[in-house]
């Protein structure tokens, strides 16, 4: 009751799909809790997703009246927006949003990621005979492999995907387009237009000495092995190393995920190896504050030289340099500095290697006359997402580098409205 | 989908399994391999593609029984299902008339090695190809490979079929024989290793297909990295196939034991 359903709702301007959050906000004050979630479902494909992971912080809550002119706490449009999806679905009345008649056309959505689920889901209410084409053997992309149970539960991923299914979307996972299928397949099976969401899913490395000893991995391995292929049930056939004494490197949400993941797992040290401070970490606030809780060590300003093993070859001690902050670089964040001759050693059995992510080289290497910026993403319009080749638009990280789930979401929105538009247009000329 | 369609038992631990996936009976190379998993709690393994029919829209695995998962697989029968399969993944076979070339397979290494063998026949060179097992039972595929080889050498450590030794002896009196452009050597990676520094005494290009633990096989997590002329490489979609003499086959050994 605390939102104040301003005029202008600013909000929604911090919102990359801009969800009516008034409108959802005052149906769950009027107790009109089905209504609020179809109000949610007319601009987001997975609510239930962004209300649990979204950074509010920095998007819907950072617009908030009572952030920008009043200094106090925003509404908390995150764990509404959560209520609400998690009420409707629980309720057992999920529903369909409202879809336009079929038009029989064919649209592709390469990736089953939040960026080709948004996507997928607008097309299908435009009317679109939509097919998402998803690589591993499960759909969700980041959803499932990435973000822990203990953020984002499967069933609430599996649950949103079944509603899509009930909207008529095709999943067809286990297909790589580029090796599967080829770009000229997709266009002798009809489909018109192609929304290319495969993610950055290449990991970094820092590439110092001793990073191929056993128990440095990154975290793509690390949590695709416990997210999606249930690494830590005995049922399961999947190994993972259960570390004593494992440091983290990086400061995003993936380290924090992995940090949180590896507590839960067993480690007695469970550490966060970051080299710039507390204040710059791309990490959500409530992930940060949530580590701590758990008893998380934060290693701020310090960064990995180099790791050394035991006679077999696994990873035993870790060597640190002690860092400090200097001037702001070109992204406007302070840059850290060497200190010199400040390092330590530290002990470890397991490090998880969290430095970023690199865009997918396989859809960029398999369709020609792609244009492909140096690091590897694809370039776009900004304003269609329409790519090179006519018939090809791109969003999430593909376009972005790795960035957030709801942006993905915003792309997938903004390139579905887009090929409509185009489609619809060449039809009627 | 991925039903299995003809089994047959190559010897008490190897099976070789036709399985129904007709895209990628198409769109696969010599070189490519598959991720398989088995049920809904099974891990996913990598298993090169040994050949495929087209028509018959099925691919052909090798399977040995080393393991839980690889046992799995291996105790399929005719009309069971994998539950998921993808690929053709990593990079095929850089394949065309190199002269001379010898195909150095050991154990079930030889699977995979049938189709890089059949594509160099196809593209112009002598194939000599040496098959090497510990014993007579564990040899495979030997007519298969007899079909697209000019020569074909068998070794087994104890002597009970062919001659009686290491692969690099036989390797090594082919090369002191006579000049040989190319060495592409498949197996296990001890044998890989002695290979590859054979070769590299005689300076001939030397191609091996490695094998390393994986995930997903997509690139995404590098599990499989190696070193290779000093840089880290992921074997899923950078190789499988490397200059063997810039592998650091070493570090590869250590990393295969990270779960044993």
């Amino acid at each position: 009751q605390r939102c104040l359903d301003c005029p202008t709702p600013t909000c929604m301007s911090g919102c990359p799909v801009q969800i009516n959050i008034p409108t959802f906000i005052k149906n769950i004050e009027r107790g009109e809790f089905v209504e609020a979630a179809k109000v949610l479902k007319e601009t987001s494909a997975l609510p239930a997703v962004c209300g649990r992971v979204c950074p509010q912080e920095k998007q819907c809550e950072s617009q908030c009246v009572y952030t920008l002119k009043m200094n106090k706490e925003a509404v908390a449009i995150g764990y509404l927006e959560r209520f609400a999806a998690d009420y409707e679905r629980e309720s057992g009345q999920m529903s369909i949003p409202e879809m336009e008649a079929p038009n029989g056309i064919k649209v592709a959505a390469i990736g089953s990621g939040p960026a080709g689920l948004a996507f997928a889901g607008e097309m299908a209410k435009l009317g679109y005979d939509v097919t998402v084409f998803e690589a591993l053997h499960e759909i969700g992309g980041v959803l499932k492999y990435g973000i822990p149970e203990f953020r984002l539960p499967n069933e609430i991923v599996e649950a949103e995907i079944d509603n899509m299914r009930k909207m008529g979307v095709k999943f067809e996972k286990n297909c790589i387009i580029g090796k599967t299928i080829t770009y000229d397949d997709l266009h002798q099976m009809g489909f018109k237009g192609l929304f290319a969401a495969s993610g950055a899913g290449l990991p970094n490395f820092m590439n110092i000495p001793g990073e191929n000893l056993i128990g440095v991995m990154s975290a793509n391995e690390y949590l695709t092995r416990v997210n999606l292929m249930d690494a830590s049930n005995p049922d399961s056939d999947t190994p993972v190393q259960q570390g004593k004494r494992v440091a983290i490197i990086g400061g995003g949400n993936t380290a924090m995920d992995a940090v949180r993941t590896a507590k839960r797992l067993g480690a007695e040290r469970a550490m966060i190896v970051y080299r710039r401070s507390e204040e710059e970490m791309p990490a959500r606030l409530e992930e940060i504050k949530h580590a701590k809780e758990e008893g998380v060590e934060f290693l701020t300003l310090h960064n990995p030289l180099e790791y050394e093993g035991d006679d077999k070859g696994h990873v035993q001690r870790m060597l640190l340099q002690k860092m400090e902050l200097g001037e702001p670089d070109a992204s406007g964040r302070r840059s850290p500095v060497a200190i010199k001759g400040a390092t330590e050693w530290v002990e470890v059995d397991e490090v998880i290697v969290s430095v970023g992510v690199s865009p997918n080289p396989l859809i960029p290497s398999t369709f020609s006359g792609l244009d492909v910026a140096r690091r590897g993403t694809i370039v776009v319009d900004q304003d269609t997402m329409q790519s090179s080749l006519p018939d090809v638009y791109a969003g999430g990280d593909i376009v972005r580098g790795g960035a957030t789930v709801i942006l993905a979401m915003g792309d997938g929105r903004k390139a579905a409205a887009a090929m409509d538009a185009k489609i619809k247009s060449e039809k009627n000329s | 989908m991925y039903k299995v369609t003809d089994k047959e038992l190559f010897s008490a631990n190897v099976v070789k399994l036709d399985i129904e996936a007709p895209l990628i009976a198409k769109s696969r190379r010599a070189g490519h391999f598959v991720m398989v998993k088995v049920g809904d709690k099974g891990e996913r393994i990598p298993l090169t593609i040994a050949s495929s029919d087209m028509e018959k829209g099925t691919i052909t695995l090798v399977i040995q029984n080393v393991g839980k998962s690889s046992a799995k697989i291996c105790s399929l029968e005719v009309g069971d299902e994998i539950t998921d399969m993808v690929g053709p993944l990593g990079r095929a076979t850089h394949i065309e008339n190199f002269g001379t070339v010898v195909c150095a397979g050991g154990g079930v290494g030889v699977a995979p090695m049938l189709p890089i063998i059949e594509a160099m026949k196809k593209a112009g060179n002598r194939v000599i190809s040496v098959l090497a097992a510990r014993t007579k039972d564990l040899v495979i595929l030997e007519e298969q490979v007899a079909a697209y080889s000019d020569e074909v050498i068998i070794t087994t450590d104890d002597g009970s079929y062919g001659q009686k030794g290491l692969i690099t002896n036989a390797v090594e009196s082919i090369i002191q024989r006579e000049k040989v452009d190319l060495c592409v050597t498949i197996g296990p990676a001890i044998m890989m290793k002695f290979v590859s520094l054979l070769t590299q005494k005689y300076e001939i290009p030397t191609m091996a297909s490695l094998n390393t633990i994986m995930v997903d096989g997509t690139g995404m997590c590098g599990a499989c990295r190696v070193t290779v002329d000093g840089r880290t490489q992921f074997v899923c979609v950078d190789g499988p196939e490397f200059d063997a003499h810039k592998v650091d086959f070493d570090e590869m050994l250590m990393r295969l034991k990270a779960y044993n």
